[in-house]
């Protein structure tokens, strides 16, 4: 007897990651489970405003279009899907695939299993008035200092639900905000039968979702070693776990494609957004990445094991977005001879005229691109002959006022500044509302009495 | 053991990195390019060197060790201007901080450097 091996494909990598990607991972070969992530940690409060305007969205607006290419295909061959993309709601977002499922003739046919339960929005007061201060995890600052300024809140949720929607016949499964690695877990977990309290599964199926949930950067996107050798990108596979019952699993890609999985492919994606190895904190459980074995099972395939874990702990990570302020970018691009002197020129006369209208900001930051914009000092000093430099100014302040009158000090510049000036055809620059990030944390009773699984019939 | 003649090196020729972020803490997985060079890494990539070579442009550094996949992990603490949409920067994610850090020279063995040097060509 073989032993029982699940296909998990990763589909995208972020809200905006390339459309075609789990098109061809339906089509390109054999796949059990498609997951999809959509959530960063900003991306909820754009979300909530979107909601705040209109009631029926506040979700992944793409997902719907996308489900529709592809619901024939996984329908057909009983493809399940797993994503976040319900955002701060996932009741809407599933309400719209099973409208798109029976204008398909898919009517009987699918089952959404729609996770909710993580929106601590409407609770929060209640929260905060019965001792639970909800800290920023960085400063330490309870959230009363921006309590009217909150947007949305949002508690990291882990497979559980996800795996209880998949055990009663969910085909997909839409969630808020759920960890990217609990998307790639809730496959293992059901198909495998494994204890969730059994710490290794959880941590070897955390770091299989870590290496598939950002897409193509772990088969051969974003590669630093050998980067010129990486052949086939207009087309790049993106990456599949293979998982097996006994917490293996190897990482490949369809066969046609372009990219590379390796053994450099894989382990840049897991370092990435890394912190303490030995700790690697969701909300199912601790992954411990200095146990990862990883070696060579043949062409694009790389197997994965020996990976141990410790115990969930007794808090969930609340995501929390608040209004910041407000800033504004602009940029102008300065030609040979001496550009980049004629670039620090116009920079001083700015600030001089900033200082002159009486425009104070939180921050006026200058970077010279093509100079220090990425390395900063580390870059050393220009070449003289430089044939061209951008000059590139952001202001942030809580006056949105001054910040507007910033983006009307660039222009003129062309006129009444150094020569030899262009690249200002965008027009003004925008001001943009600075929507920020609170990490806190939430003892888990609290959220989970909450988290309920429905299904949904097309 | 004889002491060995050593010559400053780019790390860009000894390893490969990837970075992200979290919050304002950009994060440097830095991972040896031929596995016999990760303790030199892990000797010569020092605390003291790395805060030395971000001076003024972080508060403070961490590092970590991952034999396993011959790669240390370093945390950049207030790498990032704020960070995520706060940040006016244009690396606001710390993305390309990696290469910032191969751009730091440590001192390897003449041998290790001819090897490095050749393979990179």
């Amino acid at each position: 007897m073989t032993a029982k091996v699940v296909r998990i494909a990763g589909g995208q990598g972020f809200w905006g990651d390339w459309l075609e990607a789990p098109v061809r991972q339906v089509r390109g070969g054999p796949i059990d489970y498609l997951m999809m992530d959509y959530l960063a940690e900003v991306t909820m409060s754009i979300m909530q405003k979107q909601r705040s305007r209109n009631p029926r969205a506040g979700y992944a607006r793409d997902f719907v279009p996308l489900m529709e290419r592809i619901l024939p295909d996984i329908v057909a061959k009983g493809i399940r899907v797993t994503s976040n993309a319900g955002g701060v709601n996932p009741r809407g977002c599933a309400e719209a695939v099973l409208e798109s499922a029976r204008g398909l003739g898919l009517a009987g046919k699918l089952k959404i299993g729609l996770v909710t339960g993580d929106d601590l929005l409407p609770d929060l007061d209640e929260l905060l008035a019965s001792g639970h201060e909800l800290r920023d995890m960085e400063t330490g600052r309870p959230l009363s200092d921006i309590r009217d300024r909150v947007l949305s809140a949002n508690a990291y949720l882990g497979m559980t639900s996800m795996v209880e929607a998949l055990d009663r016949g969910a085909q997909v499964v839409i969630t808020g905000r759920v960890t990217d690695t609990g998307l790639t877990l809730a496959p293992m977990f059901h198909e495998f039968g494994w204890d969730p309290e059994d710490w290794d599964k959880v941590a070897a199926g955390t770091v299989a979702g870590h290496i598939i949930e950002c897409g193509a950067q772990s088969s051969g996107g974003n590669l630093l070693k050998d980067w010129r050798s990486v052949k086939g990108l207009a087309n790049p596979g993106f990456p599949i776990v293979e998982a097996h019952p006994d917490g293996t699993f190897e990482i490949t890609k369809h066969p046609g494609t372009g990219g590379v999985v390796s053994i450099a492919s894989v382990t840049e994606q897991l370092v990435y957004e890394m912190g303490d190895p030995k700790e690697y904190i969701t909300p199912d459980g601790v992954a411990d990445f200095t146990s990862i074995q990883l070696s060579k099972a043949g062409k694009d395939r790389v197997r994965v094991s020996g990976i141990r874990g410790g115990p969930r702990t007794a808090m969930l990570k609340v995501s929390i977005a608040y209004l910041y302020g407000y800033k504004a970018v602009g940029t102008l691009v300065y030609g040979w001879p001496d550009a980049y002197d004629k670039a620090r020129a116009a920079d001083r006369i700015l600030r001089q005229r900033l200082k002159d209208l009486g425009l104070e900001f939180e921050q006026i930051l200058t970077e010279y691109v093509g100079v220090d914009a990425t390395h900063g000092r580390l870059a050393g000093p220009p070449s003289p002959d430089l044939p061209e430099v951008q000059l590139r100014v952001g202001v942030r302040g809580t006056d949105k006022e001054a910040v507007g009158r910033f983006t009307r000090e660039i222009a003129p510049l062309v006129l009444t500044g150094p020569p030899s000036v262009t690249g200002f055809a965008g027009g003004r620059p925008q001001v943009e509302e600075v929507v920020a990030y609170w990490p806190a944390l939430i003892d888990r009773t609290v959220v989970e009495s909450g988290v309920r699984v429905e299904i949904l019939e097309a | 053991m004889p002491s060995q003649k050593t010559v400053p090196l780019q790390l860009r020729y000894l390893a490969h990195a990837r970075s992200g972020d979290k919050g304002n803490t950009a994060n440097v997985g830095l991972i040896a390019l031929e596995p016999e060079w990760y303790d030199l890494l892990v000797k010569q990539v020092t605390l003291a060197r790395v805060r030395k070579h971000f001076k003024g442009m972080v508060s403070g550094v961490d590092k970590f060790e991952l034999p396993n996949l011959h790669a240390l992990n370093f945390l950049l603490h207030d790498a990032l201007d704020g960070g995520g949409t706060i940040s006016l920067k244009t690396d606001a994610q710390g993305k390309v901080y990696s290469t910032a850090l191969l751009r730091m020279e440590i001192p390897v063995p003449v041998a290790v450097a001819r090897k490095a040097r050749k393979a990179a060509r």
